[in-house]
C-alpha cells in the first residue's frame, strides 16, 4: 500500500508522525484505494458507524440523567422526557436509534450475503461483524429493560429465563443473573452497567473490523479482486466520503421522520406501564428486530432445543464462509443463488411476521416451516449450491467488459484466448 | 425456477394480507379531528383548559397524574394557563409538606413547584378504595395504550347494556371498547355532568375529547416543539442533501464513472 | 473537467460545507444545554422560614437551593459595629444598610466567595464569620475584610412574608 511512502511536509508533522504515525494512518484513510464501482448498499459501513456513534453520544447524556434503581428508573426517564433540556429529543433519538442502527445493520448483512462479500479472503472480517451483531443484540435487549416499564421487566424475566434450559446448572445461572430470585433492582443496576459497556466494546471490534477490512480492500458488486491502486479504484477522500455522506442523510431524514413525528410506533406501549412483577402483559413481544429469531425460538416445542435453535442460526452465520461453497462472490453472476438469496430475504421476514403474532395455530406451523428453510438454505441449499450452479460469465476487472466465454473467474483468468483478445 | 418464483411470491402476497383479516376481528375505534396531529399539529389550547376541568373535576378523585406538576399548566405547549391562573390553582389544592422543626408534617396550599395531589397515598389504598381496581396513573396513559388517544376517547364512550348472555359481577361495567368488554370504572360521564367557565356545551362527546387532548398533552407535554423542530430539522436535512447530491455529483465527475 | 474549474474555489462546496456546519452546531448544542439546569430544578420554590424562635446574637443555617442561608439576628451592638465601618477599609465597599433592609435581620449566603466552603459563625479577626478553608474574614454584615475572598457573602433575593416569616427566593 502507498502509505509507507508517506512521508508528512511539515517538519512538526515528520516529528509527530515518527513517534506516533497519527498522520500516516489518516493519509492511509484518506487514501484508500476503494472500487470505484461500488453500489448504495455499500454506504452502510459508514451509516452504520454514525448510528454508533449517535447511540454512544446519546446514551452518555441520557446516563447523567437516567438513575438505574428499580424504585427510581421509570420516574427517571419520565424526568428527562419532560424537564431536562431536550431530554425528549435526546431519548427519543437514543431509542429510534437502535431500531435504525438494526435497520441498516440488517442491510449491511445482506448485501454482504449477495455480494458474497464473506468468502476468502474476508472471512475474518465477517466473523467480527457477526461478534459486534450478537453484542448489538445483548446492548439493545439490556437496553430496552432500563426504563423499567412492564415489556423491559417481563422482557428480562423470559430472556433470563433462556438459560435455565441449559441442564444441570441453568438454575443456577440464572439466579446468578438476576442477582436474586427474579429481576429485581440487582438485575437493574448490572444491565445498565453491561449496556454501558458493550458499546464500548463494539467500538474496539469496529476498529478491528475496519482494520482487517484494509487488508484485502472492499469487495464490490462484480465480486471480483481488483489491482490496487488503479483505474478500477478510486481514494476514498473525497469519493466515498462524499457518496456516503449523500447516502447518510438520506437515512437521517427517514430516521428524524421516526424521531419527531412516530417516536414511539416502534416501542410497545406497555413499555409506558411501569413494572410490575405481579401482572404480565397479554402479549410479550421483543422489538422488532429480534422477532426473526424469537419465532425460532417459538417454533420449537422444546425448551432446551428453542434455546439451541435459535442460537444456532445466529451462530451458523459465522460457519457460512465455509459452507459457501461457489468460488464466484458475487450473486449477480450467480442466478440460482440469486432466486434462493430472495427466497432466503422472504423467509427471515416471515420470521419475523409470525414472530409478533401469537404463537398458536397457522402461525406456529408457518414459524416451523420457516424455521426449517433458514437452516435448509445455510446447511443444504448453500453446499449443493457451489457445486451444481451455472453460474455467468465474470468480467476480468471493473472497468472492462465481459468477454464470454468462461464460467467463472479463475477459468477466466487462465484463459489465454481471451488475454490475446485484449 | 420462475414458476417456484411465482408460486412463492403468490404465497408471500397472501400472507401480506392475513393482518388485515386479522384487523376485521378488531374493534374500530372511534376517532375525532384531534388537532395534535400531523406534521403541524398543536394543542388546542381551550381544549386542553377545559380537558383539565374535566380531569379535575371528574377524574382525579380516583386517577392520579404523578408526573405532572402544577407549573406545567402555565408552560408554553401546554393549557397555558397565565401564570396567575396556575398559581391560584395550585394554592386550591392543599399539599402535605415537612417535616418541619418539630419533625412533623404538615399541610400547606399548594406552589407552582408541588406535583399534582395524588387522590391516594399509595398504590395499595387506592386499590382498597376501588374493589381491588387499581385506577391507573394517567400521566402516560394515552401512551400506555395500544390505541392511544382513539382508544382513550372511544372507551368514555363506549359504555352501553351488556349483550345478552354477558354476566357481570358487581362492580363490572360492560364497555364495547376495553380489552375483554370488562371494566372497573363505571361510565362517568353524562351530558351537562360540569359546566365549562367558556360557555361550551359539556357533552359526553365534547367532554371526552376535551380531557382525551388533555391527557394528549400529559404524555407528550414537548409535541408541539417535537413538530415545529422536526419539521426544519427534516427541511434542512432535504437541502443539505441537495448540496451533498450536487457536490457528488460534481465530484464524481472527475472520473467517468457515474454515480 | 479543465484545469481552471477544479483549481477555482468551488462555490458549491463551501456552500455545502457552511450548511453541514450549521447543522453540525444545532446538534450539538442540545447535547450541551442538557447539563444546564432543568425545569424542575428551576422551578424549585422559594424557602419560606419561620424565625421566631431566633434569639438576638444567634444565627440558624438553611437550605436553599443546596446551598447554606445564614439567617442572623444582629444584636444593637453588632449592628452599631457594622454601620460603623468605613467603606474605604473595606475591599468589597457595600454599606451595611444595603446588605440588611432590617437591619436586625442579616440573611446571606453562606457561602465563601473565595472557593465555595461554609464559613463559621463568630470566629475570626472580624467578629463576624471566618472560613477554615483559605482564612478568609469576613465582619458581621458578612464582608470580607482579609484573606483571599474578592467580594463579600452575597445577599439572596428574600422578603418578610410577615414579622416573623423569611421568604427566600
Amino acid at each position: 500500500m502507498s502509505d509507507h511512502e508517506y512521508t508528512p511536509k511539515s517538519n512538526f508533522g515528520k516529528w509527530f508522525n515518527d513517534r506516533l504515525p497519527l498522520l500516516t494512518l489518516a493519509n492511509h484513510l484518506t487514501d484508500y484505494p476503494t472500487p470505484k464501482n461500488l453500489n448504495y448498499w455499500w454506504t452502510f459501513g459508514g451509516i452504520l458507524t454514525f448510528c454508533l456513534v449517535t447511540q454512544i453520544v446519546t446514551g452518555l447524556v441520557l446516563a447523567m440523567h437516567y438513575i438505574a434503581h428499580a424504585d427510581m428508573a421509570f420516574d427517571s426517564v419520565e424526568h428527562i422526557m419532560r424537564d431536562v433540556n431536550y431530554g425528549w429529543l435526546i431519548r427519543y433519538i437514543h431509542a429510534n436509534g437502535a431500531s435504525m442502527f438494526f435497520l441498516a445493520v440488517y442491510i449491511h448483512i445482506f448485501r454482504s450475503l449477495f455480494y458474497g462479500s464473506y468468502k476468502a479472503p474476508r472471512e475474518i472480517i465477517w466473523i467480527i461483524g457477526i461478534i459486534i451483531y450478537l453484542l448489538m443484540m445483548a446492548a439493545a435487549f439490556m437496553g430496552y429493560v432500563l426504563p423499567w416499564g412492564q415489556m423491559s421487566f417481563w422482557g428480562a424475566t423470559v430472556i433470563t429465563n433462556l438459560f435455565s434450559a441449559i441442564p444441570l446448572v441453568g438454575e443456577g445461572i440464572v439466579t446468578w443473573l438476576w442477582g436474586g430470585y427474579s429481576v429485581d433492582n440487582p438485575t437493574l443496576t448490572r444491565f445498565f452497567t453491561l449496556h454501558y459497556l458493550i458499546p464500548f466494546l463494539i467500538l474496539g471490534l469496529v476498529v478491528l473490523h475496519i482494520w482487517a477490512l484494509h487488508v484485502p480492500g472492499n469487495n464490490n458488486p462484480v465480486g471480483i479482486d481488483v489491482k490496487k491502486p488503479s483505474k478500477d479504484t478510486v481514494p476514498f477522500h473525497p469519493y466515498i466520503v462524499i457518496k456516503d455522506a449523500f447516502a447518510l442523510l438520506m437515512f437521517m431524514i427517514v430516521f428524524a421522520f421516526f424521531v419527531f413525528y412516530t417516536p414511539n410506533i416502534l416501542g410497545h406501549a406497555d413499555n409506558y406501564i411501569e413494572a410490575n412483577p405481579l401482572v404480565t402483559p397479554a402479549h410479550i413481544v421483543p422489538e422488532w428486530y429480534l422477532l426473526p429469531f424469537y419465532a425460532i425460538l417459538r417454533s420449537v416445542p422444546d425448551k432446551l432445543m428453542g434455546v439451541i435453535a435459535m442460537l444456532s442460526a445466529i451462530f451458523i452465520l459465522a460457519a457460512l464462509p465455509w459452507l459457501d461453497t461457489s468460488k464466484i462472490r458475487s450473486a449477480v453472476f450467480r442466478p440460482l443463488y440469486r432466486q434462493f438469496y430472495w427466497i432466503l430475504v422472504a423467509d427471515v421476514l416471515i420470521l419475523g411476521y409470525v414472530g409478533a403474532m401469537p404463537a398458536e395455530g397457522l402461525y406456529l406451523l408457518i414459524a416451523r416451516v420457516a424455521t426449517a428453510y433458514y437452516f435448509l438454505h445455510f446447511l443444504v441449499i448453500l453446499p449443493i449450491l457451489g457445486f451444481k450452479e451455472r453460474t455467468l460469465p465474470v468480467p476480468l476487472s471493473i472497468t472492462e467488459p465481459v468477454l464470454g466465454g468462461s464460467s467463472n473467474l479463475a477459468a477466466a483468468r487462465n484463459d489465454s484466448r481471451l488475454e490475446k483478445l485484449k | 425456477m420462475k414458476k417456484f418464483l411465482k408460486l412463492f411470491f403468490y404465497i408471500l402476497f397472501s400472507f401480506s394480507l392475513l393482518p388485515q383479516v386479522f384487523a376485521a376481528e378488531k374493534v374500530e375505534y372511534l376517532t375525532t379531528d384531534w388537532s395534535f396531529k400531523g406534521l403541524f399539529g398543536k394543542f388546542d389550547r381551550a381544549a386542553l383548559q377545559r380537558g383539565y376541568h374535566v380531569y379535575t373535576e371528574v377524574c382525579s378523585s380516583c386517577h392520579s397524574m404523578k408526573y405532572l406538576s402544577y407549573r406545567n399548566l402555565a408552560q408554553e405547549g401546554g393549557p397555558e394557563f397565565t401564570e396567575a391562573e396556575a398559581k391560584a390553582i395550585a394554592a386550591s389544592f392543599e399539599v402535605t409538606d415537612g417535616p418541619n422543626s418539630d419533625g412533623e408534617m404538615f399541610m400547606r396550599p399548594g406552589k407552582l413547584s408541588d406535583k399534582f395531589v395524588m387522590p391516594y397515598e399509595n398504590v395499595k389504598a387506592a386499590q382498597a378504595a376501588n374493589g381491588g381496581a387499581y385506577p391507573p396513573d394517567m400521566s402516560v396513559l394515552v401512551k400506555a395504550r395500544g390505541g392511544g388517544v382513539d382508544y382513550i376517547y372511544s372507551l368514555l364512550q363506549g359504555y352501553e347494556d351488556p349483550p345478552a348472555g354477558v354476566t357481570l359481577d358487581d362492580g363490572v361495567y360492560y364497555n364495547k371498547y376495553m380489552y375483554g368488554n370488562k371494566i372497573k370504572m363505571s361510565n362517568q360521564l353524562s351530558d351537562g355532568l360540569i359546566e365549562y367557565s367558556d360557555g361550551t356545551t359539556a357533552t359526553v362527546e365534547q367532554m371526552s375529547k376535551d380531557v382525551t387532548t388533555f391527557l394528549m398533552w400529559a404524555a407528550e407535554p414537548h409535541l408541539e416543539s417535537r413538530h415545529q423542530m422536526g419539521f426544519k430539522a427534516i427541511i434542512y436535512l432535504i437541502i443539505l442533501t441537495i448540496l451533498v447530491y450536487f457536490s457528488m455529483k460534481r465530484i464524481w465527475s472527475r472520473i467517468e464513472t457515474k454515480v | 473537467m479543465s484545469k481552471k474549474k477544479t483549481e477555482r474555489r468551488d462555490f458549491l462546496f463551501t456552500a455545502t460545507a457552511a450548511v453541514g456546519a450549521v447543522g453540525v452546531g444545532a446538534t450539538i448544542w442540545p447535547m450541551i444545554d442538557q447539563m444546564n439546569p432543568d425545569a424542575s430544578v428551576k422551578a424549585l420554590a422559594s424557602t419560606e422560614v419561620d424565625v421566631s424562635s431566633i434569639n438576638p446574637g444567634k444565627t440558624i443555617t438553611v437550605l436553599w437551593r443546596g446551598k447554606p442561608v445564614f439567617i442572623r439576628r444582629r444584636t444593637l451592638a453588632e449592628i452599631d459595629e457594622a454601620k460603623a465601618v468605613k467603606l474605604g477599609d473595606l475591599k468589597h465597599p457595600e454599606k451595611d444598610e444595603d446588605r440588611a433592609k432590617n437591619p436586625e435581620w442579616l440573611v446571606m449566603l453562606g457561602v465563601c466567595t473565595h472557593l465555595g466552603c461554609v464559613p463559621l459563625d463568630q470566629k475570626g479577626d472580624y467578629n463576624g464569620w471566618f472560613c477554615p478553608c483559605h482564612g478568609s474574614h469576613y465582619d458581621i454584615s458578612g464582608r470580607i475584610r482579609k484573606g483571599p475572598a474578592p467580594t463579600n457573602m452575597e445577599i439572596p433575593k428574600y422578603e418578610f412574608v410577615n414579622a416573623n416569616t423569611i421568604k427566600i427566593g
